[in-house]
């Protein structure tokens, strides 16, 4: 049985690798910013942590939570990217990759200005499944915005 | 079972899936293996078509005009009532009140019955693995009327002890309310032993038979269930309508559960007298092509054998589990044993929605979530599972395909 070229894209072995061996895992003690993600629809949950110095830079991020490949590879690869920025360069990510895995399939997207979160864009091709990629960036603001959980059905 | 083996060799899945339409769709460029059936069932062209020619020929609205077409929907409406009192088993046709499927039947049990007749103290019986429509609105109106809900656990293992319920039955219990068959675990519950306990107590007894009626034999009567709910689009007939099957000797104590035309006999603005069963419990215009699909449903069921598709869906469910517990990582919920259409399992390291979204690029349609069975999942410690679930238009071929592809999934998350 051979994958189909959508199947591929999704699960592309960036995505695999991150799944299997997430980034980043576990509590952060201390923290200046904390918030959980729940989708009921597949039970997909997630807390995040960050820590946030004076002078506004991400100095760490953590998540922990069960979830599937594309929500938890979604989250690694978050918080590989969130390292080092400002809050609001944050903020920025999220609106670009936010804005980036809701076009259609085949719009065309500025690869360069998402790094390496490019490999997250096969989900455009999975309707029902764009809400795991988004979930942790969903809580990301929820953190930012102090705290809380989020949910996305 | 040499009965079982020729009833499986006689069974013509081959011909039965050539009534079924919807069978044809490939999804992705591939054939389509429906698994999903205990979400809902396809519908065969039988079902289509006698609800289109309801409503060419016969529609209008339903006990009101004198006029002629009204009294030609009114009869469909009615005979399918009968169709369905008589395929449950029921010895009354007014015992027969059409709803908008289980969920609604389960609501108006408890919101009116309950509402009526629980008192602070009453404890409500439960198992663990209710579906969230067989908990909420016993936890609603325990709220109003101050009774509790009790849960009746199942063994680590999956399985159900019977003597469990049993011992969990009190004086205090008002209510039994128990699914049939689990939509997760995939368990005929032996109701028989906990009914008769029940009512020896005086508690009334509620089935949820939702994932039941499409596949067991199914008698209120011989059951002697105070309640039965079930839903048409679980068994081949259309959405928005479904059936609750009270005793007489309980409906007729119960208050109505909505207000408005069709219920009433006499309306004043000071007094409203309520019409006779079942009209009391049908307020307002009543899906009727639905009930006329539902009615033509069943009758489809029955001409090719309940006890056939039961054998030949026993048979492709041993077939699905002795291929799944071979496969590395995989873990059945529920005993191996004595289910009825339901196959859920969870796999280690690969997440239900993955394994869903996978399968459906195969053409393999099946379910990945909480079932609407939260509780169990917490009690297994997982977040969700998947599921395969088979009807009577099911193969052997579908259930290898669905095997060799979640075999290939594993393969890939797991590298």
């Amino acid at each position: 049985m051979e994958l189909s070229d959508e199947l591929r894209q999704l699960y592309q072995e960036v995505i695999l690798d991150h799944h299997r061996a997430p980034r980043n895992y576990g509590n952060l003690e201390p923290h200046t910013h904390q918030a959980e993600g729940y989708n009921p629809l597949c039970g997909d949950q997630i807390e995040l942590f960050l820590r946030v110095n004076d002078a506004g830079i991400i100095e760490d991020v953590r998540f922990t939570g069960q979830g599937c490949a594309i929500s938890r590879a979604s989250a690694s690869l978050m918080t590989e990217a969130l390292k080092g920025k400002s809050l609001a360069e944050a903020h920025a990510l999220f609106e670009r990759f936010h804005r980036a895995v809701t076009t259609e399939p085949t719009a065309p997207v500025d690869a360069d200005s998402l790094g390496k979160l490019v490999v997250l864009l096969g989900v455009r091709e999975f309707p029902t499944r764009i809400k795991c990629a988004t979930l942790p960036w969903h809580t990301l603001e929820q953190a930012l915005a102090g705290g809380g959980t989020t949910t996305t059905e | 079972m040499s009965l079982h083996s020729t009833q499986t060799l006689a069974y013509d899945v081959e011909r039965i899936r050539q009534d079924f339409p919807i069978l044809g769709v490939r999804p992705h460029g591939k054939p389509l293996a429906y698994l999903d059936n205990a979400a809902t069932t396809q519908k065969p062209r039988c079902v289509l078509d006698a609800m289109t020619h309801y409503y060419t020929h016969l529609h209008s609205n339903v006990h009101r005009g004198v006029h002629y077409l009204s009294e030609q929907a009114t009869a469909a409406y009615e005979h399918a009532r009968d169709i369905v009192a008589s395929f449950i088993g029921a010895r009354r046709r007014e015992e027969i009140i059409f709803t908008r499927g289980t969920t609604e039947s389960i609501n108006l049990v408890a919101a009116s019955w309950g509402g009526a007749f629980l008192r602070p103290g009453d404890e409500i019986l439960l198992t663990v693995f209710e579906h969230h429509s067989n908990i909420v609105p016993w936890q609603l109106v325990a709220q109003r009327t101050g009774a509790q809900l009790r849960v009746v656990p199942i063994e680590q293992d999956g399985s159900f002890s019977v003597d469990r319920a049993l011992e969990a039955i009190t004086e205090r219990t008002r209510i039994v309310a128990l699914a049939h068959v689990s939509n997760v675990l995939g368990i005929v519950v032996p109701v028989a032993p906990i009914i008769e306990h029940a009512h020896r107590v005086g508690a009334v007894v509620l089935l949820d038979g939702a994932q039941a009626v499409a596949h067991l034999d199914v008698d209120v009567a011989e059951l002697d269930c105070d309640f039965y709910a079930f839903s048409s689009h679980k068994v081949y007939g259309p959405t928005g309508i479904g059936v609750l099957y009270g005793k007489a000797e309980f409906l007729e104590r119960m208050p109505p559960y909505h207000g408005g035309g069709d219920m009433i006999r006499r309306v004043t603005f000071e007094r409203t007298t309520y019409n006779d069963l079942p009209y009391k419990f049908e307020a307002g215009t009543p899906p009727i092509a639905e009930a006329v699909g539902l009615g033509r449903a069943l009758e489809y069921v029955d001409s090719i054998g309940r006890a056939a598709i039961a054998a030949w869906e026993e048979h492709l469910v041993a077939s699905c589990i002795e291929q799944l517990v071979q496969i590395d990582g995989v873990r059945l919920l529920g005993p191996e044993r004595g289910r009825a259409a339901v196959v859920a399992f969870s796999v280690e390291g690969v997440h239900p929605h993955d394994i869903a979204t996978f399968l459906d690029r195969e053409g393999i349609a099946i379910r990945a979530g909480h079932h609407c069975a939260q509780p169990l999942m917490d009690f297994f410690g997982i977040p969700a599972s998947s599921r395969i679930s088979v009807a009577m238009y099911s193969t052997e071929e579908e259930i290898e395909r669905a095997a060799t592809a979640l075999r290939k999934c594993i393969t890939v998350f797991r590298l």
